[in-house]
């Protein structure tokens, strides 16, 4: 019941707020999870990789809206990934432009934006199938929901690993960090704590819209 | 699902703009236009943004020579020249990984060399540079260039003070035959250290700060004789262009200075 309750939701509500809240990639979705543990280990690792897979997301959903009436279906797979691997090529040269430490940071994550499902997963369910104005607000939602995810990881894991946030130090000199969150299994932890933590809220939304009803 | 956007068709319909049966001919022509659309983009992307990278590896080499060269406010870029068994300028397009790196004060004088090692750490191959001071016979300075080592456990060979304090005067002394180290670099564990060519480990990080080691024993070991026996080729520059007695000796390293601001390296100018 508080399946149906929800998808009566999500036909209300516009096309951003869909991806930003209630179909957000990270927490909902569950989607793209390679890039969500693997370089959430400092905020600012977490903000470039988000800012990274918005810009892609939002070109790919812009541009396959546009071509979306010439492609024949038999090749739009391959036509929606070669426009998504040419915006991870250019998202990597202007990372390498604006800082190198960075690009040192994300290391192979950044080419590794090409088979991030949620990407391709909006191209071909939603762009494909409509206008560019819906695309746009479409991948800027999806994007910068995908980003708040990744940064929840990893202000986190950066806070509770390291004592520092944004490379601020918080605790001074007498904090052991957890090491442990900094590393793979820490991305983990951290993951399921947010998710425990969504899940609850959503349930717990569920459960009082149920509530009112039977009230009524 | 309830459209009212611009897409025509039936909502059952899975993708109701493209006609199924297209001909090869469209097939071809759309994924070859936009193959050449999307190079075209990146080959503009790649032209534009290269210059700047490259300038900020330049800087950051620039950075990392000046680092691990305590005193030194410039640096020239050398390469080793076979036929003629010394050390010259370097030429614009010589090999990145054969390039030295002379540092010098602000009289010009030469207060020490930069040298790039590699290896394999844990994780990747980790590149660092070194600072090698000919008068005091050792290395004085280490930074990574790049490494992917485990944050928190591997990354400690750039952040831990304890592994870092090796690397201030580190033993490298030539043995009186003039071919090979006195005493090559050994590794120990941590707190271990009681000679000076030796480096102490981080309990922790073994194998990241144990390749650390390593690849500055092999570098070293093949290196540091045949530049410190041809260290007067990167003062010749130095005293054709600034200086009118030429000095038997450099100056001791002006330890004080203070860290100097990002100098453009001079090998661009040329």
């Amino acid at each position: 019941m508080a399946v149906g309750l929800e998808q009566e939701a999500i036909e209300d509500t516009n096309d951003f707020l869909d991806g930003v809240l209630k179909r957000n990639p990270v927490f909902v979705q569950v989607l793209g999870m390679c890039p969500v543990l693997a370089v959430t280990n400092t905020g600012i690792n977490a903000l470039a990789m988000g800012l990274a897979t918005a810009f892609v997301l939002l070109m790919s959903n812009i541009v396959v809206s546009l071509i979306r009436k010439i492609v024949p279906a038999q090749v739009r797979i391959v036509t929606f990934i070669l426009v998504i691997a040419t915006f991870v090529t250019i998202v990597d040269y202007l990372i390498q432009a604006i800082s190198l430490d960075l690009h040192r940071a994300l290391g192979a994550f950044i080419s590794l934006i090409v088979v991030n499902c949620l990407i391709l997963g909006r191209a071909e369910s939603f762009a494909s199938k409509h206008g560019v104005v819906r695309s746009i607000k479409d991948g800027l939602g999806m994007g910068i929901g995908f980003l708040i995810g990744l940064l929840c990881l990893g202000m986190v894991r950066e806070v509770t690993g390291n004592g520092t946030l944004f490379g601020v130090n918080l605790f001074g000199e007498s904090f052991q960090p957890w090491t442990v969150m900094m590393l793979p299994p820490g991305g983990f932890f951290t993951l399921a704590a947010w998710l425990l933590f969504f899940n609850w809220i959503s349930k717990r939304r569920a459960d009082k819209a149920l509530q009112q009803e039977v009230a009524k | 699902m309830n459209e009212t956007g611009p897409t025509p068709g039936t909502p059952e319909t899975k993708n109701p703009a493209a006609p199924q049966g297209a001909s090869a001919a469209k097939i071809y022509s759309v994924v070859l236009g936009v193959g050449v659309i999307c190079s075209l983009l990146i080959v503009t992307t790649y032209e534009v943004t290269r210059p700047i990278i490259k300038a900020n590896k330049l800087a950051m080499r620039q950075r990392a020579i000046l680092d691990v060269i305590p005193g030194a406010v410039t640096s020239r870029s050398y390469q080793y020249d076979e036929a003629d068994a010394q050390f010259q300028l370097a030429t614009p397009d010589a090999e990145e990984s054969e390039l030295i790196f002379a540092g010098y004060d602000e009289e010009d004088h030469l207060v020490g060399i930069a040298i790039e090692a590699n290896a394999m750490g844990y994780q990747d191959t980790i590149r660092l540079l070194y600072g090698y001071s000919p008068e005091k016979q050792a290395i004085v300075g280490m930074s990574v260039l790049e490494s992917r080592e485990t944050p928190g456990l591997g990354d400690r060979i750039e952040t831990d003070p304890n592994f870092r304090a090796n690397f201030e005067a580190l033993d490298v002394s030539v043995a009186p035959s003039g071919n090979e180290l006195a005493h090559p670099i050994e590794f120990v564990k941590e707190g271990e250290k009681n000679e000076p060519w030796q480096i102490d480990g981080i309990t922790g990080a073994t194998i990241s700060s144990k390749a650390t080691a390593e690849m500055l024993r092999t570098s070293t070991t093949e290196k540091i004789p045949m530049v410190k026996a041809k260290a007067d080729d990167f003062r010749s520059v130095a005293s054709t262009d600034q200086r009118t007695i030429p000095e038997s000796e450099i100056v001791p390293g002006a330890g004080s200075v203070p860290k100097p601001e990002l100098v453009p390296d001079t090998k661009g100018k040329e």
